[in-house]
């Protein structure tokens, strides 16, 4: 943890603070307006709240949630499609924690296990293989989601199960694409942002270069970061130093992480199985063009989705849910008209209840009550 | 499956068969085999329905009865640093202790699913006999109920257990008062993980021990650096953030916790920097949290780490008159965050 302790020294984090303190407030001034920075990744999210940060760092900077918490932005219809494979009596159904208690709208997976299915929890793709292996008579599907970071390790699966000859495993493919969503974001009507805090363990796959267009094209100045506390201010402060000097660049503080290039290996397993949907649906912000990605024909096997069939139905969110606003930075969680009331962690009506990286859930459960930061103790420990 | 237990007895062989819960003669040996001799006591070997305690020797060690009961269903049944058989004591005999209560007599239910092998009965029976000693406590009555496969996990343990509370001792969730100092015990997170990695679902490859130990005689050093004690309890499922958001509501005071002095031993701190999970709600079954005046804090502090369980003791936080009802963590980083009450299970986070 020696590594670790590096990223979170208290005295390194004021100095960074002040400085950001004294950015902001100039840039808001000319403003007029508190300035907007998305943290498009669930992990900086986590992040913020975990540590924090919101309450040291001024009022005239805000933070809004992006869309990068792959639980969170699964539509019902797929859960439901997650439920009904899981309901399959062959089927072994496998998946990370905490997409088990993401709503459908007939349930959780958590649910459906309660009631008999057979759903484990694994904590990687390669965990589900070996139940494959060990289970030879039942089908075990692996529940793949998340974006860019999680996508080579499912694939690198895949081609293990394909070398090994194992039949019995497959995957449901929810796999989601980072670039298409930020543009959507971008070309929201109603937008606001004035910078971006990029996905660094994306870029760790797909390096820095996809996102040039947000700097060229929209104008807006994104530093990818890391997830150490100190990285998010370190990124926080070289953002706002483009800001304040008039750039619009794509800058790289996860140095130590992030080659500019990304990694050719995991590209190559990724573009080997997988290929771009011409569309996927978004909870909260409707369906994005090539946004999704799902198995070439050239793995049919290993799809759960062509091996079984799945429903496949769109199932709209409810009407009172406004995932979709706080995605996009429309409003604060906690100006959502059912936040805290019908929609908590334990009842969650949207996914950003969800998973702990989920923005409503982190306000919930970090961030509901204004309180005083005592400034002495802290530093001194 | 080792047929002969660390102690060197011959354990007997075969499994447990619906027969040996029939209430007949292979019930009967069972008891007599496996049972009888292991919790050794005269209360237990009258065999009667009831366990007759006489009223005389509780008096001697104060005037209030605590009594308790909680069920085990842990899985796997053993684990680095205990098994089913020794937290179902130490569970019981801590929710006893944390009252300022001497635990006294325990009772013992057992649901075995059948096939359980007869060996592996025995061990777990060993060490309920064993952690009883430990603790000073006797097993006076129980209960044995076999079960159809696949009704119940291979076995599930309840334990009831009563105590004796000295007079003048008022511990409670709801006396914490503003000032007071915050005390946990030792490590958090420590049986949460062991049992995590037991179960082989990690792919992690480190050694973490379960905490699980009987926490009476620690409570007893408390008590004696200072006979007012305010709040205690053992911090078991929920962790320590569950305990303290309990005396925060209880008492309508707040909390303020100082992340930097949370004791977390290395392993644990990395296997949920790794996993997305949060010591201060991990699972202990040896560690407690106390609220005691401030004056006395220190003497406290020093007490526990004077005694085996209490050697990485700490003061945490203190209790607050403002932010009532609420948990706040003022973080190693200079932030801060509300602790809140857990939602369900930790699960952990995707990537
Ligand atoms: S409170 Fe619930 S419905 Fe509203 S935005 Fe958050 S998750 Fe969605």
């Amino acid at each position: 943890m020696q590594y670790a302790d590096e990223f979170r020294d208290p005295a390194k984090a004021r100095t960074l603070v002040e400085e950001i303190s004294k950015l902001a407030a100039l840039l808001a001034k000319a403003r007029g307006r508190p300035l907007q920075v998305m943290e498009v990744c669930g992990g900086h999210t986590h992040t913020i709240f975990r540590y924090g940060l919101k309450a040291m760092l001024p009022e005239a900077l805000e933070f809004v949630h992006g869309p990068g918490c792959p639980v969170c932005v699964l539509p019902m219809g797929r859960v439901d499609d997650c439920v009904a494979l899981a309901c399959n009596p062959k089927i072994i159904f496998t998946t990370f924690g905490d997409a088990m208690r993401v709503p459908g709208s007939k349930g959780s997976l958590l649910q459906a296990k309660a009631e008999g299915a057979d759903v484990r929890m694994v904590y990687s793709p390669l965990d589900a293989l070996k139940l494959a292996r060990e289970n030879p008579t039942r089908e075990v599907v692996f529940f793949a989601l998340g974006f860019e970071t999680t996508m080579p390790s499912t694939a690198l699966t895949v081609l293990q199960a394909r070398r090994e000859g194992i039949r019995n495993f497959s995957l449901f493919c929810n796999h989601i694409t980072i670039i298409p969503t930020i543009k959507a974001i971008l070309d929201s009507p109603e937008l606001t942002l004035d910078g971006f805090l990029g996905p660094g363990h994306v870029s760790m796959v797909i390096g820095n270069r996809p996102y040039d267009f947000i700097a060229e094209r929209y104008h807006r100045p994104i530093v990818v970061a890391g997830f150490e506390p100190l990285d998010i201010l370190q990124s926080l402060w070289m953002l706002l130093k483009q800001m304040k000097e008039g750039r619009c660049e794509v800058e790289n503080q996860y140095k130590r992480i992030v080659p500019e290039a990304g990694n050719a290996q995991a590209l190559a397993a990724v573009a080997e199985v997988f290929e771009l949907r011409e569309f996927f649906e978004w909870r909260g912000l409707g369906s994005i063009d090539h946004s999704g990605v799902r198995m070439r024909a050239a793995f049919a096997d290993y799809d759960a989705e062509r091996k079984f069939g799945v429903p496949g139905l769109s199932i709209a969110d409810p009407k009172s849910c406004q995932c979709g606003e706080v995605l996009k930075g429309v409003i604060k969680p906690h100006q959502c008209k059912v936040f805290g009331t019908s929609c908590t962690p334990e009842r969650p009506l949207g996914a950003l209840m969800v998973s702990s990286e989920g923005a409503c859930a982190a306000y919930y459960r970090f961030g509901r009550i204004a309180i005083k930061p005592v400034e002495t103790e802290t530093v001194a420990s | 499956m080792k047929m002969d237990d660390p102690h060197g007895k011959r354990m007997p062989g075969g499994v447990v068969t619906l027969a040996h819960g029939g209430g007949g003669s292979a019930m009967r040996k069972l008891i007599e085999n496996v049972l009888l001799p292991a919790f050794n006591n005269p209360l237990l070997a009258a065999l009667e329905d009831q366990a007759t305690v006489p009223l005389a020797e509780l008096l001697v060690h104060g005037d209030r009865l605590a009594f308790t009961t909680d069920s085990y269903v842990v899985t796997p049944m053993s684990f680095p640093g205990g098994d089913i058989g020794k937290l179902a004591v130490c569970g019981t005999v801590n929710d006893l202790a944390v009252s300022g209560a001497r635990p006294l007599y325990l009772s013992c239910g057992l649901v075995i699913e059948e096939g359980l092998e007869m060996a592996h009965l025995a061990m777990i029976v060993e060490s309920i006999a064993h952690a009883a000693r430990l603790a000073g406590v006797s097993v006076v009555t129980g209960d044995t109920k076999v079960v159809e496969r696949g009704a119940a996990d291979k076995l599930f343990i309840n334990t009831a257990g009563i105590g004796v509370i000295p007079a003048g001792i008022q511990i409670s969730a709801s006396r914490a008062q503003p000032g007071d100092a915050v005390i946990v015990s030792g490590s958090l997170g420590d049986h949460g993980i062991a049992i995590l990695l037991a179960r082989n679902e990690l792919a992690l490859d480190a050694a973490v021990m379960s905490d699980c130990q009987p926490l009476h005689g620690l409570v007893a050093v408390m008590l004696g650096a200072c006979q007012d004690i305010h709040c205690l309890r053992d911090a078991t499922r929920g962790g320590v953030a569950t305990v303290l958001n309990e005396f925060a509501t209880s008492s309508r005071v707040g909390i303020r916790l100082r992340e930097a002095a949370l004791p977390v031993n290395e392993t644990v701190r990395g296997a949920c920097e790794i996993l997305g999970l949060d010591p201060l709600y991990l699972a202990n079954e040896g560690k407690l949290v106390a609220v005691v005046p401030a004056t006395h804090a220190d003497a406290v502090l020093a007490a526990m780490r004077a005694h085996p369980a209490g050697l990485e003791a700490a003061i945490v936080g203190e209790i607050t008159a403002e932010s009532a009802g609420n948990v706040i963590l003022s973080t190693a980083f200079g932030g801060y965050r509300v602790v809140d009450m857990l939602v369900g299970e930790q699960l952990p986070r995707i990537c």
